[in-house]
């Protein structure tokens, strides 16, 4: 009986000892790709960061200046002034485009003849 | 364990033969008994004691250590623990009211060379000087060869100069990571963002500092890591501080000025929409402050904080407002305006002879010096002082930016009776155009105090001391609307946005006393829309001439009005300011619904 603890316990051992290496080095494993992501991370903000910085960079008015005048022929674009301002009643209804009407029979005067 | 017996019958025995007490056996061997436990237990304590001391220095002696080597390592970001709004960059962006980015950060590397490294020094001093034009190759070469250990060799690569250095392939050549401040607007609002410099370097980074304007003023503020990358929000407006430079830097080449300087302020939140100020510079390349000449003559002088002028006629509305405030006049009262008025040995002349008498109104619409002296005569130099005091003239604005400080008004050392008559038409005391701006935007909110901001805001502060009453402030403002309809600065008439100002042309000082007879201050200060004023605008040229006439023509009504008319034309759409037909005008119009 005592032998057999003895060697359960054996056991025992060893299999907490393989269990605790594959613990370590999944932690590890873990920790590896943990910090390969946080650097992929820091990469993507600092790009983000370069590209927010580009993006100011080519909106700058003084190049948005030169492109309207240089595209003027094509895009007509001026500065904003007071006359672009209007009323939501002023904007007219878009002009409804009806089918043509072909062999008109007057009903009304159909029925008045009768 | 044997047990001795307390009365062992043998003892007892022959105790009793001799006559003895039995009982002083048994207490000495009960003594023993006790001594002999007391013993034991003392052992068996002091030995839990030595454990209980030994975990204690194990326990201590584990802190220690730990401590020690935390102290020693080198700082390290936590592997396993989530990376949230983490820092980003060591240096906060700084943003417009619309979010629009006025200064962020760029990562970059700068150069620098370990001499002892090198392989070939000739070729990498050639290279580098090829790369570089800057560099002298020779200065370069005695550098490398000689007994230095370390150099710096550029603050900032470019990404293209860094392959090149690359691609030279000398190991003395190294790169250290540095984050570089970007303005990517360029000389846009240049004034106010200041600029930035390094401040401490080591190889692996660099402080950056500002150097000036709000990058100086909020240094703790933008590097503060608690802030979690949280931009400063500016008030400015990036299209309509665009806009602002451009028409200035237009009218300032017109008008063949040296110097321009305009200011647009929200009257309620006091907040600066716009702060231009001509010439201007890069904030991206600042340049060095001009060694030993004029401060004011340097591009990197902001005349609308730092430069105080005097502002001329500009000032008569403030006079003429406090005598309706106080009741002393109407609009109607008519004033004396025979010339010219002499006080002392000073004289006081108009501009031109407006005739004997003019009313309130008139002295303001057609700008008359001696009617504007003789209405603060009823007003008195106690009250005009206090009111000019109240209006902010006597201390520097409170604009969040690191030269506002140095925009001192300059105030005579006494308020003597000229000085009043003088002050009342803004000659004898100098403020910069900031100042004038929050005045009338002071003017502009109906008589409440408005303190002048950098910051966006979204609601008016409370409590701004009350400086006239509103009454009193819608009357000033519609007598500057008529000053604009049909008074000196009519050029200033913008359809559909009724500006209300005051125009005001003052002689320059010469620095060798006197006056300048040829160089003026050219101002126009206003409020617009007159009906329900949002905001109020300043613009100042210095030393302006408009040559298309037959005579030079100095007077702002010719040179400031027209450059500012064309401000607010452009800017009050861009404001969201809808054009409106002013009552009275488009009367015969109805609309008719049908």
């Amino acid at each position: 009986m005592r032998s057999l603890v003895l060697i359960l316990t054996g056991f025992a051992v060893m299999g907490l000892a393989f269990w605790a290496y594959r613990e370590n080095y999944r932690t590890q494993a873990a920790l590896a790709e943990t910090a390969a992501l946080q650097r992929q991370i820091a990469e993507l903000r600092e790009a983000l960061a370069i590209q927010r910085a580009e993006w100011a960079y080519l909106n700058r008015p003084e190049r948005l200046r030169d492109l309207a005048l240089l595209n003027f022929p094509r895009l007509g674009l001026v500065p904003i002034d007071a006359e672009r301002f209007g009323r939501i009643d002023e904007v007219a209804y878009p002009r409804v485009d009806l089918p043509a009407l072909h062999g008109i029979v007057d009903t009304a005067a159909l029925e008045a003849g009768q | 364990m044997i047990r001795t017996p307390l009365r062992p019958l043998a003892r007892i025995l022959s105790a009793r033969a001799k006559g003895e007490n039995p009982d002083a056996i048994e207490r000495e061997n009960l003594r023993l008994r006790h001594e002999e436990m007391r013993d034991r237990q003392r052992l068996r304590a002091e030995g839990r004691l030595l454990i209980l001391g030994l975990l204690f220095f194990g326990a201590f002696t584990v802190v220690g250590a730990r401590m020690g080597t935390l102290a020693a390592s080198e700082p390290m970001e936590p592997v396993a623990a989530a990376s949230g709004a983490s820092i980003l960059a060591q240096r906060a962006d700084i943003v417009d009211r619309k979010g629009r980015v006025l200064a962020t950060n760029l990562a970059t590397h700068s150069l620098y060379a370990q001499p002892p490294l090198m392989v070939d020094p000739d070729r990498a001093a050639l290279e580098l000087a090829r790369i570089f034009p800057d560099l002298d190759a020779d200065r370069l070469r005695a550098d490398f060869t000689g007994s230095r250990k370390f150099l710096w060799i550029k603050r900032r690569l470019s990404p293209e100069q860094m392959q090149a250095v690359h691609d030279i392939g000398d190991p003395g050549l190294l790169f250290g990571p540095r984050e570089m401040r970007l303005y990517p607007n360029g000389t846009l609002a240049a004034h106010v963002l200041g600029g930035a410099g390094f401040g401490r370097e080591g190889v692996t980074s660099a402080e950056v500092v500002g150097t000036a304007g709000v990058e100086k003023q909020f240094d703790t503020w933008l590097r503060d890591p608690a802030n979690g990358g949280r931009p400063l929000e500016l008030s400015l407006d990036l299209s309509v501080q665009a806009a602002v430079e451009a028409v200035l830097a237009g009218g300032m080449r017109l008008m063949n000025a040296k110097g321009a300087t305009a200011v647009i302020m929200d009257v309620r939140t006091g907040e600066v929409i716009s702060l231009a100020s001509l010439p201007d510079f890069d904030p991206n390349a600042r340049p060095a402050p001009l060694a030993g000449r004029d401060p004011s003559d340097s591009p990197l002088f902001n005349r609308a904080v730092q430069g105080v002028y005097e502002l001329g006629s500009t000032f008569k509305a403030f006079t003429v407002g406090q005598a309706l405030d106080l009741g002393l006049v109407s609009p109607e009262t008519l004033i004396d305006t025979r010339g010219p008025l002499k006080w002392g040995r000073f004289t006081i002349r108009d501009f031109r002879n407006y005739g004997p008498q003019l009313t309130v109104r008139e002295v303001l619409v057609k700008s008359s010096n001696i009617g504007t002296a003789r209405i603060v005569a009823m007003t008195g130099a106690e009250r005009q002082q206090a009111f000019l005091k109240a209006l902010g003239f006597f201390e520097p604005t409170s604009l969040e930016i690191a030269e506002a400080p140095t925009g001192r008004p300059l105030l005579p050392r006494k308020w003597s009776e000229i000085v009043m008559l003088t002050a009342s038409y803004g000659h004898g005391l100098s403020a910069s155009p900031l100042h004038l701006a929050a005045a009338y935007a002071t003017i502009g909110n109906g008589g409440v105090r408005v303190m002048p901001t950098i910051l966006r805001r979204t609601v008016p502060p409370e409590g701004g001391a009350r400086v006239m009453s509103a009454e009193a402030a819608a009357t000033l403002v519609s007598i500057m609307r008529e000053t604009v309809a049909h008074g000196t600065a009519t050029f200033a008439d913008v359809p559909g946005y009724a500006v209300a100002g005051k125009t005001g042309t003052a002689d320059k000082p010469d620095p060798r006393g006197g006056y300048y007879d040829d160089r003026v201050i050219a101002t126009f200060a206003g409020v617009f829309p007159a009906h329900d004023p949002a905001y109020s605008i300043v613009v100042t040229l210095d030393e302006p001439v408009e040559t298309s006439g037959t005579e030079p023509r100095r007077t702002a009504g010719w040179t400031a009005v027209p450059v500012a008319a064309e401000i607010i034309r452009r800017t009050a759409p861009l404001l969201g300011l809808r054009p409106e037909v002013e009552q009275g005008t488009g009367a015969g119009l109805i609309r008719v619904r049908n």
